[in-house]
């Protein structure tokens, strides 16, 4: 896999705890900028801490993010990321179109992005009900439509796809593709191993650690494993004790 | 800080209670149902005639400071406080935005409140009515921004709510309403003097009795103006864009 020069992303040495919880200690990474990378891993691995000290909203002990080559969390950031927590951020108690307005209106991106965000993410037959009143695969789209305005140079989506019909989350993947094509740098968390197959690459996390920097075909061929999941147990060294070992 | 902004969260958070018929209720109806409900009480009594101005201060103040910290800790809760704090939202404009939101429905509540003692309860004003309002809706305002300051400085949601009891009860005990403050043992009468809710049962006081000339009312106002914008400097300044 061909790597831009810039990554988007690089954290180096990160210690970060969730409450009084240390769940980074000393991870580092690169992601590369213009690819759909997959963050993969069991809840609890740590993956919801990274992505926040990346946006630049997770108080961190020590170590550095740099994200599109500015230290995570700074003002010139705020516009060029977009982020996508687990549960849905949008509020309920308006409709869909007046989310949207009032986020495009705090982003200052132009007023013909919500016509924009709304059909990239098919929500133009439910843009005037309340987002309470909508299922839980509608809310987390207008959660990632949100995300959407004002086209971020990254875009960090924790579990974007959790509660979708295959079909939806078929045309998000498409979508994200799409993104990155475009120049946008994605990085895209999923504790559904089968998901990690249609990302670019892969970081596959667990108990705070990143236990395996590879694209999906890599991380197969250097565990010797057919699918995601047997890789990931290879790698833990649950299959066989002796397998432990690091890819690359 | 921007104008579009600060504006914008404004008219979404107004836009987010026209949703919400309880919230309205709660805002305009119940501060004077309460009022309403003490002059009841002392119905066969004075007592009405020299509490009624301290509960135009109190009720409106409490509602206000309690709807304020449940819509901060919901942004908390649904995450979209540290959505807008991953944006180039200046702290300021979600803090003014807010108070210029439930500022607007202030005053609402306090015409009505006012109204309400003074036609239905049968409240005795000797002052001029219109800064009777003034003061009420500078005492409602205050509870909102004095609410956004315990959710500014909370870290955790639950915190909002623990603010409570630290923030408001004091101010009740030490305004004047159970006992008047120029009769509270020393301490406790300068510590009062420092309470913003204290001036704004003087000022309603003053008005009511018309004990004062209109410069006293307006010196009390300023002092209440001056913890107005004192708390929506701090919270600006105490909101963390970071959380642990």
């Amino acid at each position: 896999m061909d790597t831009p020069a810039e990554p988007a992303v690089i954290v180096a040495d990160l210690h970060a705890r969730r409450g009084t919880h240390p769940v980074l200690h000393g991870l580092g990474l690169r992601i590369p900028a213009r690819q759909v990378v997959g963050l993969i891993g069991p809840s609890g691995s740590g993956k919801t801490t990274l992505m926040r000290a990346i946006v630049g909203v997770q108080v961190v002990q020590s170590g550095t993010v740099t994200v599109l080559g500015r230290p995570a969390g700074s003002a010139w950031l705020r516009r060029r990321v977009g982020y996508v927590t687990q549960d849905a951020s949008v509020y309920d108690d308006l409709t869909v179109r007046q989310n949207l307005d009032y986020f495009r209106a705090v982003l200052g991106a132009g007023r013909s992005d919500v016509a924009r965000v709304i059909e990239q993410t098919d929500l133009g037959a439910s843009a005037r009900q309340l987002t309470g009143s909508l299922s839980g695969g509608q809310r987390s789209r207008v959660s990632l439509a949100v995300a959407l305005l004002g086209s971020p140079e990254l875009l960090v989506l924790d579990e974007p796809t959790v509660g979708l019909d295959p079909v939806l989350r078929r045309d998000l993947w498409t979508l994200f593709h799409g993104l990155a094509a475009g120049g946008t740098s994605l990085l895209v968390s999923s504790h559904v191993m089968d998901e990690a197959a249609r990302c670019d690459g892969l970081l596959l996390m667990r108990d705070g650690d990143i236990l395996a920097d590879d694209t999906p075909a890599g991380l197969l061929a250097a565990t010797g494993t057919a699918d995601i999941d047997a890789a990931f147990l290879r790698l833990i060294g649950d299959d066989d004790p002796d397998a432990r070992k690091e890819p690359r | 800080m921007t104008p579009s902004r600060t504006l914008a969260t404004t008219g979404r958070v107004l836009s987010q209670i026209r949703h919400d018929p309880r919230t309205i209720a709660l805002l305009l109806l119940v501060p004077s149902l309460l009022i309403g409900l003490v002059a009841w009480i002392f119905s066969e009594t004075t007592v009405f005639q020299s509490v009624g101005p301290a509960m135009i201060a109190l009720f409106p103040f409490i509602v206000m400071f309690l709807v304020t910290s449940i819509t901060t800790l919901r942004e908390r809760r649904t995450g979209t406080l540290e959505r807008l704090l991953s944006m180039p939202l200046g702290k300021g404009d979600l803090i003014l935005g807010y108070t210029l939101a439930f500022g607007l429905l202030a005053v609402l509540q306090s015409s009505i409140a006012v109204l309400f003692a003074i036609t239905v309860c049968g409240l005795d004003i000797e002052g001029p009515v219109w800064l009777l309002v003034a003061v009420a809706v500078a005492d409602a305002v205050l509870g909102t921004t004095l609410g956004l300051l315990a959710s500014a400085f909370a870290r955790t949601e639950f915190q909002v709510v623990q603010f409570m009891p630290v923030i408001v009860f004091p101010q009740i005990l030490l305004g004047g309403i159970f006992l008047p403050r120029d009769q509270l043992p020393d301490v406790l009468r300068v510590l009062s003097d420092w309470l913003p809710l204290s001036h704004a049962v003087d000022a309603l006081n003053a008005i009511a009795t018309g004990s004062e000339d209109d410069a006293y009312v307006l010196g009390e106002l300023l002092i209440i103006l001056a913890w107005i914008v004192g708390a929506v400097i701090l919270a600006s300044a105490t909101l963390r864009r970071r959380t642990p």
